[in-house]
């Protein structure tokens, strides 16, 4: 199991990095917004990882605020840029 | 080979699976042109590979309680990862960030006008059958 | 109800309706709060009730035509056939993603649905939605039309064959939870290619 947690956790750190990029460099809002979804994802594989290794359920209920949150933060960004919007 | 080696050894399977998409995912991030496409890519470690971490999990803890919340996280998850790609697609859609020459067709644009224009008017009439109470 | 053609996209509810609406909602949300505590006792589930019913005073739901009724074995080839597309697509978007010099293309498409009823356009669109490679931009209520965005195609044929594939969802959909009108409607041929620009008088606005 070991191995399984290194490997997950190298992978994911990669995939953490490379949507920072993301979120630096990402031309619009809406852009930053989809990466930090991504990036939300990313947090809660991890938190379930740390979990499934530890064999402790302690962390769960953090992964279902985490699913929630990711939903509102998203919805509420589209709503702000449409405001903004030219139409 | 005992039982609890064959479920490890699936959850471990599960997890580098939800591991792995998640890494896709963040390439296609960076090496996708524009915001529509990247939707595309976010809504992999979303569901599929949110879906294979919360088995993995399950199938280690295996408990009656820890399960119950994990299929809760998935529900939650599935039922608002389109809402949420939905809005912030069609925000972006009139915006001029989308790069047109990579689209085929679009069929959506004859159409935008005359919709956003429904949008304005009040509820349809089949609603309103509801009335009060 | 049973005349043919476009029929009304949304009939009004009767008083039956909204109470099984009702009964519904509430087990659904008892069943989450039950969930969320884990256990199964009589202090979750009344409080459950309790909570569900606040809920549903302050933030009712908008009506809900459910014509139909439940079949277990569409519902399951429905559901097995989602699963196969959803790792069938993920494998598909994740190779897109790592193939060297390779820049996707997209297509903004218009599937009029042949059903047009709030419940199926929203259940059509939340598994387009959720099987990566496609998204919904937007849902005419009006003409019950769904206008997705498909990544991945490079040719006009590529298209076509996408728009039969939601077609073929929809027909699974409706096969399931549909009522039997609902699904004689299914044998309707369906247009290939784009769709005939709306006309204004035919719009039920």
């Amino acid at each position: 199991m070991i191995v399984v947690a290194v490997t997950v956790t190298v992978l994911l750190a990669i995939a953490g990095a490379l949507v920072l990029v993301r979120i630096i460099r990402g031309p619009s809002i809406l852009d930053r917004a989809v990466a930090t979804d991504v990036l939300l994802a990313i947090v809660v594989a991890a938190i379930a990882m740390e979990a499934a290794y530890s064999r402790d359920a302690t962390a769960l209920p953090v992964l279902v605020v985490l699913a929630i949150l990711g939903f509102v933060g998203s919805v509420s960004i589209a709503r702000f840029a449409t405001r903004k919007g030219d139409q | 080979m005992s039982l609890d080696a064959v479920l490890d050894t699936v959850a471990a399977g599960c997890l580098v699976a939800g591991a792995m998409l998640c890494l896709a995912a963040g390439v296609a991030l960076l090496r996708f042109p524009d915001l529509l496409f990247r939707l595309h890519a976010a809504a992999k470690p979303q569901v599929l590979g949110l879906l294979l971490v919360l088995l993995g999990c399950a199938l280690r803890l295996r408990n009656g309680v820890d399960i119950t919340t994990l299929v809760l996280i998935g529900l939650f998850q599935l039922a608002s990862a389109p809402v949420a790609a939905h809005m912030v697609g069609r925000t972006a859609y009139p915006h001029r960030d989308i790069g047109r020459d990579l689209l085929i067709t679009d069929e959506l644009a004859p159409d935008w006008e005359r919709i956003n224009a429904n949008r304005g008017v009040p509820s349809p009439p089949a609603q309103a059958s509801q009335g009060p109470g | 109800m049973t005349q043919p053609g476009p029929a009304r996209p949304n009939p009004p509810l009767t008083r039956r309706d909204r109470r099984r609406n009702r009964i519904m909602a509430m087990t659904a949300l008892t069943t989450v709060w039950v969930l969320l505590w884990g256990t199964l006792s009589w202090a979750n589930v009344i409080s459950g009730v309790l909570v569900a019913t606040v809920l549903l005073a302050v933030f009712p739901l908008p009506p809900v035509t459910f014509a139909g009724r439940f079949r277990p074995l569409p519902a399951a080839r429905f559901l097995l056939r989602f699963n196969w597309d959803l790792v069938v697509a993920s494998i598909h978007i994740a190779w897109l993603a790592l193939r060297p010099r390779h820049t996707p293309r997209g297509a903004i498409i218009a599937v009029p649905l042949r059903v047009n009823t709030d419940l199926n356009l929203t259940l059509v669109g939340e598994a387009l939605s959720l099987v990566p490679g496609s998204l919904i931009l937007e849902a005419d209520r009006a003409t019950g039309t769904l206008y997705v965005h498909v990544i991945g195609v490079r040719t006009i044929e590529e298209v076509e064959r996408f728009r039969r594939g939601v077609y073929e969802l929809e027909a699974r959909i409706v096969n399931a939870i549909g009522s039997p009108d609902e699904v004689r409607r299914l044998t309707d041929s369906y247009p290939a290619g784009p769709p005939q620009p709306v006309d204004q008088e035919r719009v039920p606005t």
